[in-house]
């Protein structure tokens, strides 16, 4: 196994590790703000995935078009998750919010089981996004840059909006004292919209592009990229947007470079994950880039 | 309080029932209709709901089929089960699709002594030290015999990749076989990559046995991982042919696979071309009219579970447990949907198998191989 195998793995590496970068931010800086896990998060991924599908299918639009409105789509999905289920809770005990997070995740495969129905469908690929960089023995997929381009972007759109912006400050005040920030005037349910707007947008195109990687839609596809999301954001350190996209590449790396080396621990790959995200709580409880978050 | 109230109208609607009417012969079926293997449970149902319209009576009394859907899973599937022979009162059951779901099933069929026939369970753990438990598919180690014979003479490998699902008894099982009969054949394997239902990324095991150069990769696992993987391998320039078993024979392939299952050779139950039974075209006729499909594998093998269930309901002269299974275990010679078949009493089926190909994406017929 020489230096191209190592490249290779870290090609594809990074390309996982983008994918749940980006579902991991919106779990990240739902928890900044409401201190919610928001575990119907992961199936967003699987909503994009279908709009978008059905766009190009059934009403034969152009996939960017397709793409575009499977976005806003999740996105005002997000606020409306956001204004149906977790906002009358707002003053319950964070446990109420967290049941209704399940039931909501439930609720949309099961809706998308009845639906639907529950065979995979094969998502189109479009021809922009096909063919591989062949460089003698390593492979680069097309979309896999795409795929390492697109999230750079995103995640940089996603910085200036949190440290740049007046919603940006308003969602970091939040997540430092909630009460005093609604004393000083902010609407916060209006903040905590926009926050859940973004983070499905990005769960959004996350999807999409994990449906162009690994074309089967199926109903319950968000459920195995929503943990994993769940644990790079609880590895990078939750509340921090930096640390979520941090936490989902080296889960992504570590899941393939385990895989590809020793191939006869392959069956232990979610285990091996979990180790490493137990090992690094052990030594950092608040993860990599967590900082200290008042409860 | 529930189950009383469930007791006290069941009674009433009894006690109400007109006197004429023949009281129904329950046959329950578990399929897993949604989840992982979706595919094979709905094409099962279709198959055996086509089949009660062929034969919706038995003893002159009518048929009264009850599902259950195991959503791919074992812990489903085992509750299934139970509510079939508990609360549904199932005389008999068709199910599993799926080993790992049949062997999780199987075990309180056996206790209550209610005979179960699985369509497309292929595992010799099925059956193993079961009195109740029957098949109307072949096994495993017959299935990996025959593919690693196709691998040596057909294809000429000499060396072989294996990638398989470890959380699935029937692709453990099936590698295992496969393995020993060919390096029996003087083979060699010399890559072995394994991975987890639900997975989706494979490029980390593809990576290992591209570095390993086998002249072919033997895949014994489902559909959708199946596609997947054909899809990655040829992406990464993996361009060793790929082998499978019956397990990958669902239209799901060819539509998640594209272009990229292309030329993958299969061991399998059913193709359509090798019907030979009077049963089998008059079948296959009803099935295309009634579903306007195609008829495939698991359609017809869940017809012909639901088939031979009846027969020898009908030997046996009663809808007792106990005597639906001697008669099933003497079944010889039943002329079904898929071919001649006979139960052994240790459950497992005598039986042809067909070796399939996709070819321009569609599944080709190649050769029928008797037992």
């Amino acid at each position: 196994m020489g230096l191209d195998f190592y490249l290779q793995q870290l090609i594809f590496g990074a390309t996982l590790g983008c994918l749940y970068g980006l579902v991991a931010i919106g779990y990240t800086m739902v928890y900044g703000v409401l201190r919610l896990i928001n575990f119907a998060h992961g199936d967003l991924l699987m909503v994009a995935g279908y709009i978008a599908f059905y766009g190009i299918i059934m009403f034969q639009l152009p996939w960017p078009v397709s793409f575009a409105i499977a976005t806003a789509l999740t996105g005002c999905l997000g606020i409306l998750i956001d204004r149906g289920a977790y906002k009358p809770l707002r003053n319950s005990p964070r446990i109420s919010a967290l049941i209704t997070a399940i039931g909501v995740s439930f609720l949309l495969e099961n809706l998308g089981l009845v639906i639907i129905g529950g065979r995979p469908k094969s998502f189109p690929k479009p021809e922009l996004f096909d063919g591989s960089l062949m460089m003698g023995d390593l492979v680069i997929p097309n979309l896999s840059l795409w795929i390492l381009g697109i999230t750079a972007v995103l995640l940089l759109l996603v910085m200036l909006v949190v440290h740049r912006t007046k919603v940006g400050m308003a969602m970091r005040a939040l997540s430092r004292d909630f009460e005093t920030v609604r004393l000083m005037g902010i609407d916060a349910d209006r903040v905590i919209s926009f926050t859940f707007m973004l983070g499905s947008i990005l769960a959004a195109a996350g999807g999409i592009m994990w449906c162009m990687r690994y074309p089967a839609l199926e109903p319950f596809m968000g459920v195995i990229p929503g943990l994993k999301a769940f644990v790079a954001a609880v590895l990078g350190g939750i509340g921090n947007v930096a640390g979520a996209a941090l936490g989902g590449f080296l889960l992504g790396f570590a899941e393939v470079i385990i895989v590809a080396v020793k191939p006869e621990w392959s069956g232990y790959r979610d285990a091996i994950a979990f180790a490493v995200l137990i090992l690094v709580l052990l030594t950092r409880p608040k993860g990599i880039m967590g900082e200290d978050l008042p409860d | 309080m529930a189950g009383r109230l469930f007791g006290a109208l069941a009674a009433f609607l009894i006690m109400n029932a007109p006197a004429y009417a023949a009281e129904p012969v329950v046959i329950g079926a578990y399929l897993p209709m949604t989840g992982g293997v979706a595919a094979y449970g709905q094409m099962g149902w279709s198959g055996i709901q086509v089949a009660k319209r062929v034969e919706p009576e038995v003893l002159g009394r009518p048929v009264d089929l009850r599902l259950v859907d195991t959503k791919s899973d074992k812990v489903d599937a085992a509750n299934a089960v139970f509510r079939l022979i508990d609360k549904e009162k199932a005389v008999a059951i068709i199910g599993e699709m799926i080993s790992g779901n049949t062997i999780a099933g199987s075990d309180h069929a056996e206790r209550m002594e209610i005979p179960m026939v699985s369509p497309t369970a292929t595992n010799p753990i099925v059956t193993q030290n079961k009195k109740y438990i029957f098949r109307v598919c072949f096994t495993d180690p017959e299935q990996g015999q025959v593919a690693a014979k196709l691998a040596r003479e057909q294809l000429k490998a000499g060396t072989a990749a294996l990638i398989y699902d470890i959380s699935q008894d029937y692709c453990v099982a099936l590698a295992k076989f496969f393995r020993e009969e060919f390096t029996k054949a003087g083979g060699r394997i010399v890559a072995e990559a394994k991975f987890k239902s639900g997975d989706r990324d494979f490029t980390p095991q593809l990576s290992s046995i591209k570095s390993a150069k086998p002249d072919i990769i033997y895949a014994p696992i489902y559909y959708t991982e199946c596609a997947l993987i054909a899809k990655q391998a040829l992406e990464m320039g993996l361009r060793a042919p790929i082998l499978t078993g019956d397990g990958a024979h669902a239209p799901e392939l060819l539509q998640l696979g594209g272009k990229a299952v292309e030329g993958v050779y299969f061991t399998g139950h059913f193709h359509k071309e090798m019907i030979s039974t009077d049963r089998g075209k008059k079948f296959m006729e009803l099935y295309e009219k009634e579903t306007g499909k195609q008829l495939d594998a698991f359609s017809a093998m869940g017809a012909d579970a639901y088939f031979i269930l009846l027969d020898a309901i009908k030997r046996a002269g009663s809808a007792q447990s106990k005597k639906i299974r001697e008669a099933l275990a003497s079944t010889k010679d039943f002329e079904g949907v898929t071919g001649k078949i006979s139960l052994k009493p240790d459950g497992n089926a005598i039986k042809p198998m067909v070796i399939n190909k996709v070819k321009d994406g569609k599944f080709v017929y190649v050769t029928t191989i008797n037992p």
